[in-house]
Parts: structure tokens; sequence; C-alpha cells
């Protein structure tokens, strides 16, 4: 897929609350081990942030790259699970904040850890079709997870937001996009429930690899590539095993897509996991280098995209906030704090 | 609830909009009728840039009913680089941070929320600048 106008990213921006807990930690309270495979971390929310105020961050740092009047943004489009209303949007509040109101479309969107991929198809559309001159895509989550759950080592925060526009004005153009979605219930939330279920090991190889390796084979078969051809590849990332998996199987070199693995560092952000790899990918990629981009939400399916940077990169860096800053500013909380900051233990 | 003292702020709570007298050309922040300087009432919107410095600043530990999940946290005077000082919270700041002439920027958080059920307040937070 891909729109006759030639449509690319013109700005991105990515959030990581500064908060973090070790894997170790979540080891010693409920297995009494505080075992530890390898460094692992995962960022912790605040107790003022949630999706919004992450999501706001994040569009705020696009917003800065793009360096664009926020009133030519015909979208604000936001994927989340973690919603902090129910009902009422997110990206109303995103959007409001950062001054593109009232003539946008603003909308959530859900599919578990892919919305934000599936806003930015629904943005590459907008912008090709010239209904809109920018739109605005992005993923964050302040993911969920019973506590005790093997989920709770990774269930990370954090998000990342895209700007969409003319190919001329790109940092990346798109080359081409591919979904494959099937009905399989691996991971889900039940409506009023807080923490999501899941299938263990069946969230593996139906789900999370089947549906990767079947978009990203779709993507190289349309453009006639093959993994040589790509720079960087980024997958979603709901542990660190799985992407390197998946890019090797697909036959990605570990180099190409290691560094873009962040979920020892900050967790399995859900909707934002992919998108901050992204972001990352972009903010040390070359012009001329290809990137693959590939998410995963369960219930299930992966979006896949390629992207060809381009000269403008250098100069829109210079507006922009890197992913390792927000990697680089950390500060550790135990158990306790972790439990305070994520609403589990309430004041009177 | 409080739904229309809300969103009646919330051009200042989320972009820090306030006002610019286009007379003598000074910024007020909240949003003014009447400069303070001259006395115009012709002024329009201005948005402030959001960066700033610690004017003063203290540490609340016995907080307003609907903050108690945010203490101990930092309560401040910040001058912002247009000249207005305003009072506001500081979030993922640590003491060292948290002096006089330091330097922030403006975030976005929630300030409160009205129970389980009620309104989410976002508002601005100031926090110490990213390092490069």
């Amino acid at each position: 897929m891909k729109p006759t106008r030639a449509v690319g990213v013109i700005g991105y921006g990515g959030y990581i609350p500064r908060y973090r807990i070790d894997a170790a930690e979540v080891d010693r309270v409920w297995r009494g081990s505080g075992r530890k495979e390898g460094q692992s971390f995962k960022a912790v929310p605040g107790p003022d942030e949630d999706t919004t105020t992450i999501a706001i961050q994040a569009a705020r740092n696009a917003m800065d790259m793009a360096s664009i009047d926020p009133n030519e943004l015909r979208a604000v489009w936001f994927g989340t699970e973690s919603k902090p209303y129910a009902v009422k949007p997110t990206s109303t509040i995103v959007a409001d904040a950062i001054g593109a109101l009232p003539h946008a479309n603003a909308a959530d969107w859900e599919f578990a850890c892919k919305p934000g991929t599936e806003a930015m198809q629904a943005a590459i559309g907008m912008v090709g079709s010239e209904m809109a001159r920018y739109a605005m895509c992005g993923g964050a989550d302040t993911a969920q997870a019973k506590p005790g759950d093997v989920l709770e080592y990774t269930t990370g925060a954090g998000g990342a937001a895209f700007i969409l526009g003319p190919g001329q004005e790109s940092v990346a153009v798109l080359q081409a996009s591919t979904s494959y979605v099937t009905n399989t219930t691996d991971f889900f939330r039940r409506e009023g429930q807080e923490y999501p279920n899941h299938g263990q090991r069946f969230t593996g190889e139906p789900a999370y690899f089947h549906h990767i390796r079947s978009s990203v084979t779709q993507l190289m078969e349309d453009i006639g590539a093959g993994p040589g051809d790509f720079t960087f590849a980024v997958f979603h990332q709901p542990n660190s095993q799985f992407p390197l998996r998946v890019a090797a199987e697909l036959g990605f070199a570990r180099d190409r897509v290691e560094p873009f693995v962040l979920t020892n560092m900050v967790g399995n952000t859900y909707s934002g996991a992919a998108m901050l790899g992204f972001a990352k990918a972009l903010d040390i990629a070359s012009p001329g280098d290809r990137i693959l981009l590939a998410s995963y939400g369960s219930g299930a399916g992966s979006d896949a995209f390629s992207y060809e940077v381009t000269d403008n990169i250098i100069e829109a860096r210079k507006r922009g906030v890197p992913i390792e800053r927000y990697l680089r500013r950390t500060k550790s909380v135990d158990y306790a704090m972790y439990a305070r900051y994520r609403g589990k233990l309430r004041p009177n | 609830m409080h739904f229309a003292r809300s969103w009646r702020q919330q051009a200042a709570n989320l972009r820090l909009v306030g006002s610019q007298c286009t007379s003598c050309k000074k910024i007020s922040f909240p949003e003014r009728i009447r400069c303070t300087q001259c006395g115009s009432t012709e002024l329009k919107d201005h948005r402030l840039s959001g960066r700033g410095t610690i004017f003063t600043v203290t540490r609340v530990f016995e907080a307003p009913r609907g903050f108690g999940s945010q203490v101990p946290y930092f309560a401040a005077l910040v001058e912002l680089e247009e000249g207005p000082i305003i009072c506001a919270m500081l979030t993922d700041v640590d003491q060292k941070d948290a002096s006089v002439g330091d330097k922030v920027t403006m975030v976005t958080r929630r300030i409160i929320a009205h129970g389980d059920d009620g309104p989410i307040i976002y508002a601005y937070k100031f926090t110490p600048e990213l390092e490069g």
C-alpha cells in the first residue's frame, strides 16, 4: 500500500518517564530471589503522569522538530490501551495542548499494541489523498500488568508521535506499507477489568511471530526488497528476545536491529514500543538509509512500513529531542514506590 | 466537579496562554482584561514559551485535599522569560535541582483527579531542563 502522492515523516518525538524499576526488584517481591537475567529495567510513570501526559510531551517534541503551524494539522490521532478516560478522547487533550484545535480530527485508536501504526497508515492516506497537508499520529501507554504476573517484569511507560506530511518536506519518505490481520485471541483486557490477560506461550508463535513474519514478508515482496536492503529494522518489542528472534528468522542481521530494542531499558511500552524504536532509528540514521518498521498488536495484527531517510533529517534533528536523552534520564525506585506511583497504594 | 471553571482555564493550563497589552506590550499571566501596567483594555492572547527560572521554592509535605498522592512535592514561583512570575508545582525534580535560579521548562501533568469517577485536570508544572 502506498499513496499516489509522496508522503513521509516531517517530524517526530518521543517521551519516556524518568523513573525505573529493576526487574530483579519485581522478582524479589514476588519470587523472593531477586534474580537478574542481564540488565533489565522498565520505565515507571510518575504520580502525575499518565498516557495523556506522555502523548502530550511526545507530540510537543514532534512539533518542535516539524516546526509547522499547529493549525495546519488536520488530524491528531493517538493509539493506546491505557486511556485515562474510558469515554472522552485523549487526543482532544493532546491536540489542545499543542494548539491544533478546533479544525482538526481528533480520535483515539485501539488495537492492543499497534494502534499507533494503524493511525500512521490512516495519516499517510489522509496526507496522500491531499485531504490534509499534515496529520499527527502516535502511540503511548502506561502498560498494565497484574501484580506478580510475568508481564509485570516488563510493562513500562512511554510513547512517540509522528507528523506525516508531503514527501518533499520529509525526513523519511514512505516507500510502502502492509497490514496482516487475523482473528487471534492471544492477549486481551475485558471491559471494566484493570489488568490484561494473556495466553502465555500462545502469544509467541501463532501470534507475534506469525503476524510479523507475514506483514514483513509481504512488504518486502511488494517493494522487491530483501533484508539486506534495510539499514535498520525495528520490530515490536514485548521483551528483548522476540524482536531479535523474528529478525533472525526474517534474515535481518542482529546489529541492524538490536540498537532499537529498548525493552531492557524502558520495558514494553505497548502502543509506544515499536514507535519509540522507530524514533531511535531516525535519531541515528543517515540520508539514504532505509528503515523497516513492523508493529504487532494482539488480537491480532502487524503493520509493516518501509521508509527512506532524506537529507532533511540533518537539519530537523537539531530541532528535536533525541530518545537517548530520555534513556539517560533515570531515577531508580523500589517496588514500594513503584506500587505507589502506579496507584496500587493510595493515601486516605 | 468544576466543569465550567476547568474548561475556561484550559488555554492557560495546557498552553500557558496569557495576555499581551497592545498598547505598552506588557505580558501577563494568567489572562487579564485590563493591563496592570498602563490600564489599557486592549489586550490580545499571548502564548508564553514555558521557559523560566525558579524565583523561590518550598517543599510541601501537608498538601491540600486531592494532592495527597503527590507529597512531598516542590511548589515554586517561576519567573518566565517573558516576565510574568507564576506559582506552579515542580515535577521530576530532586532537591539539588530545585534551587533559586535553576532553569525550568513547562510540562503538562495531572494536577488533580476528582475521585475515581470525576474529571482529571491537566495543567502546567515545571521540570528541570533536559540535559543535552
